[in-house]
């Protein structure tokens, strides 16, 4: 699975002409973060953090990526596992349509998810008669977009997953007498769990940086919908130090999570 | 009692085959990789659908298309040991030999007695925790048979249970198979490609060759009358194709013609002679062996303590005798008459030697 270290001092030097798009692509990368770094506020940084707006928005985002996660995880596992593992008519259509998503701009989907959940939409409607719930500029509206546009993300790896994973320790546990749930539970989720953990961090790092179904679904109300991203566009009208303060933060809690992470499970 | 008679296609696969496995029985169908085997096995355990055909166990239909019959895997009361034992990697050997008990409901505490209780039974007492990872061949072998009997099946498959192994490993777990299978109350199914394992391990061999049941018959008989070219390799005995010519005499397809000790059953026959069977000698041979011919010696090819001698000349086992007859001589044999590849001898063998039967 993983490349031994120095395994490639055997097979002699990179070529050139990678090493060189290599580092134009890694330059490319980080000047942005470097431009972000020379550009804070690094005297007045800890004032900023401890402004409401930065508090908030950064507890709702934690809290909405998480849930949009773990939202994904419960409903994308099993999404994933038919569209790998049974054959049903449409299932190529169906798989278009779950990661239509990820290709689609994250605005158009906020207003598709306005029509359909909002209080005259489609299903929002109905419901808001009924019961009195709206969904949109809410937290879990913000939950709402995020899972919708982070989704794909978790399916199209775990689908993966399920793909490559040996099919004959299922069918060992089946002559075993257990049946299709027992063999998911104990022989499949197991086996494909690196692809289950990649799958949520990606789409836990996809709903974090979720901004533009947010704003059209959820708003951009302080404490209640106002996320990281939503707070940094903001800042950026009124306050600029404010803004690269609030950015240096997302990016600390993306590494913070990201990177062991990645060692464990995203190295292929 | 298992029967399966089963008619499917996979691919380029055309399977239609009949195998019957009474109680107590050990039947081994062998043959070619791609033949089939394992597709049989696996639609026996449910894993593949049949097209047509049945498979019942006690009478007990488990897939039967025409009656609208299907049971799945996991109700079927069939063990498997597969060919690479499978065994889940992340359970050790106690939870692996415990899981089918626990699918069945049974509560941990007891699923994992019962279990040491197989690992007892197959020598693994000690390594009850360890994973699979930390187990030998050897020994993953005996945990996957473990495995499969510890839910008490009714029949039980085995996939070339033997191949995972080196060579070594594999002479010891033969034997010691043998001992476990003896001990299983019920239809014993084994499929493998290798006869070794299929004439040490099975009462009753099924040939399987392109899908289709060539021959069958006790391990003896398909030894002393293989019936197909594949089945005649495979059990190291020369298969010749001729017709009968008189009582005792078969003409071959190359055109030589060999007296044989039995009458001549039929028209069509074959001729089945052992490559122990056959003598060389330098100078054309006085006496009583009338069978003699001139050949050139092919190749020669060590094997064990014997050298097998590739013998072109017009008895051979193709047609025109092109692939030829195999001689078994010994090491000594070979220097004393100073056999190399092109040296002209003569090969002789005894008509009590040639067995011969209808085709």
């Amino acid at each position: 699975m993983t490349t031994r270290r120095g395994a490639h001092s055997q097979r002699g030097r990179p070529p050139r002409a990678l090493v060189l798009l290599a580092a134009l692509t890694l330059t490319f990368l980080l000047v942005p973060f470097a431009a972000l770094l020379q550009r804070a506020p690094w005297s007045g940084l800890i004032d900023l953090l401890r402004e409401p707006v930065v508090t908030e928005a950064l507890r709702l985002s934690l809290i909405s990526a998480c849930l949009a996660t773990a939202l994904s995880l419960l409903g994308g596992i099993p999404l994933a596992w038919m569209l790998a593992r049974t054959d049903f008519p449409g299932r190529s259509l169906v798989r278009a349509l779950v990661v239509l998503p990820m290709v689609l701009p994250p605005v158009v989907g906020g207003a598709a998810l306005l029509f359909a959940f909002g209080r005259r939409g489609l299903v929002g409607g109905p419901v808001y008669d009924g019961t009195g719930f709206l969904l949109p500029y809410s937290l879990w509206g913000v939950v709402a977009a995020n899972t919708f546009v982070a989704l794909p993300f978790l399916v199209v790896t775990v689908e993966a997953g399920l793909r490559s994973a040996d099919l004959r320790y299922e069918d060992a546990a089946a002559t075993l007498g257990a049946g299709r749930w027992m063999v998911f539970r104990q022989i499949t989720l197991p086996m494909i769990l690196p692809s289950v953990v990649a799958g949520a961090v990606l789409c836990w790092a996809r709903a974090l940086g979720e901004f533009g179904a947010t704003v059209t679904f959820a708003g951009n109300l302080q404490g209640r919908t106002q996320t990281m991203p939503l707070a940094v566009f903001l800042a950026l009208e009124s306050d600029r130090e404010a803004a690269i303060a609030l950015s240096l933060v997302l990016v600390a809690v993306s590494l913070a999570v990201l990177l062991p992470l990645r060692d464990r499970w995203l190295a292929a | 009692m298992l029967r399966a008679d089963v008619v499917l296609r996979l691919g380029a696969l055309d399977l239609s085959a009949e195998v019957e496995v009474a109680d107590g029985e050990v039947v081994a169908v062998l043959g070619p990789n791609g033949a089939g085997k394992s597709t049989l096995l696996r639609a026996v355990a449910g894993l593949l659908p049949l097209d047509r055909g049945v498979i019942s166990v006690d009478g007990e239909a488990l897939d039967a298309p025409d009656a609208g019959i299907f049971v799945p895997t996991h109700r079927r009361p069939i063990g498997v040991v597969f060919q690479d034992h499978l065994l889940f990697p992340r359970l050790s050997a106690v939870d692996n030999v415990a899981f089918g008990l626990r699918a069945r409901g049974m509560r941990k505490p007891d699923a994992r007695r019962v279990a040491t209780g197989w690992l007892e039974r197959v020598g693994l007492a000690d390594h009850a925790g360890a994973k699979p990872g930390a187990l030998s061949g050897g020994q993953s072998q005996r945990v996957a048979l473990a495995r499969a009997l510890a839910t008490e099946p009714r029949v039980l498959l085995l996939d070339e249970p033997l191949a995972a192994l080196d060579a070594r490993t594999r002479l010891h777990m033969r034997a010691e198979l043998r001992r476990h299978l003896a001990t299983f109350p019920g239809a014993r199914l084994l499929v493998t490609h290798d006869p070794i394992d299929a004439l040490v391990l099975a009462d009753r061999l099924v040939v399987l060759e392109a899908g289709r049941v060539t021959q069958e018959g006790t391990t003896d008989d398909v030894v002393r009358h293989p019936r197909s070219r594949y089945v005649a390799e495979l059990v190291g005995v020369n298969l010749l194709h001729g017709t009968a010519v008189g009582d005792h005499r078969v003409r071959l397809a190359g055109g030589a013609e060999l007296v044989v000790a039995d009458p001549v059953p039929a028209t069509d026959v074959a001729v089945a002679v052992r490559p122990q069977a056959v003598t060389i000698h330098r100078d054309e041979p006085e006496g009583s062996a009338r069978n003699a011919w001139p050949a050139t010696v092919a190749e020669l090819e060590a094997r064990d303590d014997r050298v097998r001698v590739q013998l072109a000349g017009p008895v051979g086992t193709g047609g025109g005798g092109q692939a030829g007859l195999v001689a078994e001589v010994t090491p000594a044999a070979v220097a004393a008459l100073g056999l190399a590849p092109g040296t002209a001898v003569w090969a002789t063998v005894k008509a009590v030697d040639l067995a011969v039967y209808e085709r």
